[in-house]
């Protein structure tokens, strides 16, 4: 599945767009975006497994209720991709149960 | 910081309450999680977006626009990304803020006003924690909040006013949306007409969206189950009959990429609860001057029971003037505020009916399979929980967390207990959950040697 931006053009006074990776791989990101949001936006659906049965997850409630949303960014497991936000060069990796295996 | 009244929650019903407050001579700050005010309804595009696909109905955009301008010839203090966990009697808000919500803030105020608005509600079904299954609300967002679609073909599922504004919204950013399944019947709708005039205009201008952008609309269905191994590929919809249960035989499959589903709100009561205010059912009990059973604490919008936008308004405006006139000492005068009360009496009202009218179909658990996931955080399944009911002989959500780890998770139940209450036939008694968000261990470490050294 593959998501899009309707309203993809920068509109006037808008900042620049900026790259950040996920698992690696550089993902373009608009301004003002969520970790979710930029994820969606390049088509990733999903940026986790659950602890015990090891299934994905991505997006659910979208406002911070659920944390079915949990991704690690910059090293640091937990966050909530749907409340934080997107900043250039975060380095955002799939959570793997705790996040924190290693 | 110190201020007299803090307001949790920048969303309609506490904007209303920190101007009305705050056009009285209270020293008033607002704490919101959010990016900028506005809450869930009024949540704005980033900055310098395109907006062109913004779709937010004219009423809404106005009362947005009279709020922001309001807001800006005022003194309140707004503190967004400010995440409150704790609110202390006496009172201190703790809070914690920066991208990684890990800096602790902490606001003491004299009065404290709840306006923490709601989350949805979604009972479980086969398939539902598939990625590409999220919350109608969650679609919402990010399509107000980012512009961003979540996906390219969806189906909007379950019940409640909000299924219709999320379908216009999905077709109007270019999604195809394959059908809006709504388990509600169509005359349940026109018999209650006359309370739901309230909703109306709004009503009709997202009708008119659907139709334009030739959206199906099925009612009296419901989604069965969801498809899809690592995603989301399609889901069955079925009829339901008038008592609510599966017609054998009506089971139909629709590919889409995205299912935006909900089963209706329910109140955040997190904070409310671990001040201690007395809840009816699901939500904050207040007076008629919107005072909590807390003295120093009140609340307003969803937090007191599910309403929408315009009640919350009037709440806050209410609990706002009663908070502005107690902190003075004076009892405040109700005639002052009676516009306000009349609309609070008449939403309410219509507010019930809603809830009457969208009732999740009878014979929903029913569909649920013993293997299905009902609580997303400790993958526990419905077959877990029902044998701590049926064999274990669990008669409550708290026995049947104890015995199953549902609800123990880091939603601290939210998301499932609705759903395990239906199966089970337990009350559905709200979660407690203090913290109401998990704090860093550091951030607690702190403040306890702070404590030590005051």
């Amino acid at each position: 599945m593959s998501a899009r931006e309707p309203s993809a053009r920068p509109g006037p006074g808008c900042t620049r767009s900026f790259t950040v990776t996920f698992d690696g791989r550089e993902i373009e990101v608009l301004p003002g975006r969520t970790v979710a949001a930029a994820l969606l936006a390049a088509g990733v659906t999903s940026w986790r497994t659950t602890r015990r049965a090891g299934r994905p997850r991505g997006v659910f409630c979208g406002i911070g209720v659920c944390f079915d949303c949990l991704v690690t960014v910059n090293g640091r497991p937990g966050q909530r991709a749907c409340l934080r936000p997107a900043r250039p060069g975060d380095v955002i990796r799939t959570e793997e149960g705790t996040g924190h295996a290693d | 910081m110190r201020t007299d009244l803090v307001v949790i929650g920048a969303g309609p019903a506490g904007l209303a309450a920190a101007l009305a407050a705050d056009a009285r001579g209270t020293r008033v700050a607002v704490l919101d999680a959010g990016p900028a005010p506005g809450g869930q309804i009024h949540r704005q595009p980033p900055a310098g977006a395109d907006t062109a696909a913004a779709t937010a109905p004219p009423h809404v955009r106005r009362t947005w626009r009279s709020l922001a301008a309001a807001l800006a010839a005022s003194t309140v203090t707004v503190l967004t990304e400010h995440h409150v966990w704790c609110v202390e009697p006496g009172f201190t808000v703790h809070a914690l803020c920066g991208p990684g919500q890990d800096e602790p803030v902490a606001v003491r105020a004299a009065a404290v006003l709840l306006a923490t608005g709601g989350y949805e509600k979604v009972l479980p079904f086969p398939g539902w924690t598939l990625p590409g299954v999220l919350t109608a609300g969650g679609a919402q967002a990010l399509l107000k909040g980012a512009l961003t679609a979540p996906g390219q073909r969806a189906v909007v599922a379950g019940t409640g006013p909000l299924l219709l504004p999320v379908a216009t919204a999905l077709a109007a950013a270019g999604t195809e949306v394959a059908a809006l399944v709504e388990s509600a019947g169509p005359t349940a709708l026109l018999r209650h007409g006359p309370a739901l005039a309230a909703k109306a205009p709004e009503g009709a201008w997202h009708a008119a969206r659907l139709l334009r952008h030739r959206v199906p609309v099925l009612t009296r269905h419901t989604v069965v189950r969801a498809h899809g191994s690592a995603a989301l590929t399609g889901v069955t919809v079925a009829a339901l009959d008038r008592a609510g249960h599966v017609r054998p035989g009506s089971e139909r499959l629709l590919h889409c990429d995205t299912l935006a589903v909900g089963h209706g709100m329910l109140p955040h009561t997190d904070l409310a609860g671990s001040l201690g205010c007395p809840l009816d059912g699901s939500a904050v009990r207040v007076d008629a001057e919107q005072r909590t059973g807390v003295p120093g604490v009140w609340a307003a919008g969803e937090a007191t029971g599910v309403g929408g936008a315009a009640l919350a308004l009037a709440e806050g405006h209410i609990a706002g003037r009663s908070a502005a006139a107690r902190l003075r000492g004076a009892a405040p005068d109700p005639a002052g505020w009676s516009a306000a009360a009349r609309a609070r009496r008449t939403l309410r009202a219509g507010a019930a009916a809603l809830d009457a009218v969208f009732a999740p179909p009878a014979g929903w658990a029913r569909q649920v399979t013993d293997d299905t996931v009902v609580c997303r955080c400790e993958d526990v399944t419905a077959g877990a929980v029902r044998e701590a009911v049926d064999r274990l002989g669990a008669e409550d959500l708290r026995t049947v967390k104890l015995l199953t780890r549902a609800g123990m998770g880091w939603c601290q139940g939210r998301m499932c207990h609705p759903g395990i209450a239906g199966l089970t036939g337990c009350p559905p008694v709200p979660p407690r959950a203090l913290p109401a968000r998990p704090v860093p261990l550091g951030v607690l470490a702190r403040q306890a040697t702070e404590e030590g050294t005051a």
